[in-house]
């Protein structure tokens, strides 16, 4: 397998990530700023979860059969992807998902405050008062 | 501002890119990710916990600190946007006073179809959140899936009705304890673990009250009733999130 077959992946995570930080950086409406985020978010979680990767392994759920408990062969290890980015990642959803949520309060707050969410305008407003 | 944004990007970019050709080739066998602690969890996690679904073992198992301070982030987040956008500020208060009595003379009509449709999806999505719950020892799911599928199933009836009509049965009083209570119960487990004479979080602790079971299956139910917790915290933030956030803290006009 060449070189570019095995890595090209990870060009696609660095493309997101730098779509997600372009975006947090340039955009001047800060709920804008925060899809950025998100994206560069996505771009790390997409990331750790391709890290869990094996070439011929399945997903890490044991194939189970009700009631019949005795019959399973002990599971080797390539044959189950690895379950720990799984675990970091499925958190992590949730907790960015709540923070998200946290990070529009304060969007929120801040149009009560000044009557826009452009930053430009706001910082404007900030000097003049 | 914006040539330095992307001239930032593309030297990050860069960087990463650079970085990248270091990584493993993707799949690997023997990635470093991939050895040592992850073979042990996947060729022994079942013989010690009698949960197939490796994730929920892992996950409520062997990193169940790592997940019980994640549910106590959900949680500090609901209260952090409760103390943002719920409780009465000046300048919040009163903008979202004028602008929800302008939303209240331009209601949009009541829609039969729209109202039949939601009333028709809640149950069997309330009844599938359960299910991903309670089924996520065997198959894929667990708390945080289960919490979310519960806390969209109410948003769904939010959305098709509006949110006094949900808070009418729903009301605050009964999600916001919710949340604490989810939190509380896998707390509660550790500390009972404790109390019991094994370490924090440890299951096999709680074997002395149920004295007939294995040591594999009662860490088997100590996943499941930690789990359970999650399950009622992360459903009742993400409808307080939705409810919060629509109605910018009054819980009075939705979307």
């Amino acid at each position: 397998m060449s070189f570019f077959e095995s890595h090209f992946i990870y060009g696609f995570f660095v493309a997101l990530l730098m779509i997600g930080l372009y975006g947090a950086i340039a955009k001047v409406n800060l709920v804008k700023k925060l899809i950025g985020l998100s994206i560069f978010q996505t771009a790390i979680i997409l990331f750790y979860v391709s890290i869990g990767k094996k070439d011929g392994a399945d997903i890490p759920i044991l194939p189970y059969d009700h009631g019949h408990s005795g019959h399973m062969l002990a599971p080797m290890a390539e044959q189950y992807i690895n379950p720990v980015p799984h675990v970091l990642m499925l958190t992590a959803i949730v907790v960015g998902v709540a923070t998200v949520g946290v990070a529009l309060a304060v969007i929120q707050r801040i149009y009560a405050e000044y009557g826009t969410v452009e930053e430009d305008l706001i910082l404007e407003k900030i000097a003049n008062s | 501002m914006r040539g330095l944004a992307i001239l930032c990007a593309i030297v990050v970019g860069g960087i990463l890119l650079w970085g990248s050709t270091d990584f493993p080739a993707w799949g690997r066998l023997d990635s470093p990710a991939s050895v040592n602690l992850s073979d042990q969890y996947i060729e022994h996690a079942f013989e010690e916990t009698h949960v197939p679904n490796l994730v929920s073992a892992i996950l409520a198992d062997y990193r169940n600190y790592d997940t019980m301070f994640e549910t106590t982030v959900v949680f500090t987040a609901c209260t952090a946007i409760f103390l943002i956008l719920r409780l009465p500020l000046g300048p919040l208060a009163r903008h979202r006073n004028t602008t929800h009595v302008q939303a209240a003379r331009q209601r949009l009509p009541r829609d039969p179809i729209l109202e039949m449709a939601c009333r028709v999806l809640f149950p069997p999505t309330h009844l599938f959140g359960l299910y991903v719950l309670t089924h996520g020892h065997y198959s894929p799911g667990g708390g945080f899936q289960a919490g979310v599928i519960l806390g969209a199933s109410f948003i769904l009836l939010a959305i098709g009705f509006d949110l006094r009509a949900i808070l009418a049965r729903f009301p605050e009083g009964l999600f916001v304890p919710m949340t604490a209570l989810g939190v509380l119960l896998y707390i509660g487990t550790g500390v009972l673990c404790l109390v019991l004479g094994g370490n924090f979080l440890d299951y096999e602790a709680l074997r002395v009250l149920a004295p007939g079971i294995s040591k594999e299956m009662i860490r088997s139910h100590g996943i499941l009733i930690v789990e359970s917790g999650v399950t009622l915290t992360v459903g009742s933030v993400i409808f307080a999130i939705y409810a919060n956030l629509v109605s910018r803290g009054n819980q009075m006009e939705g979307l």
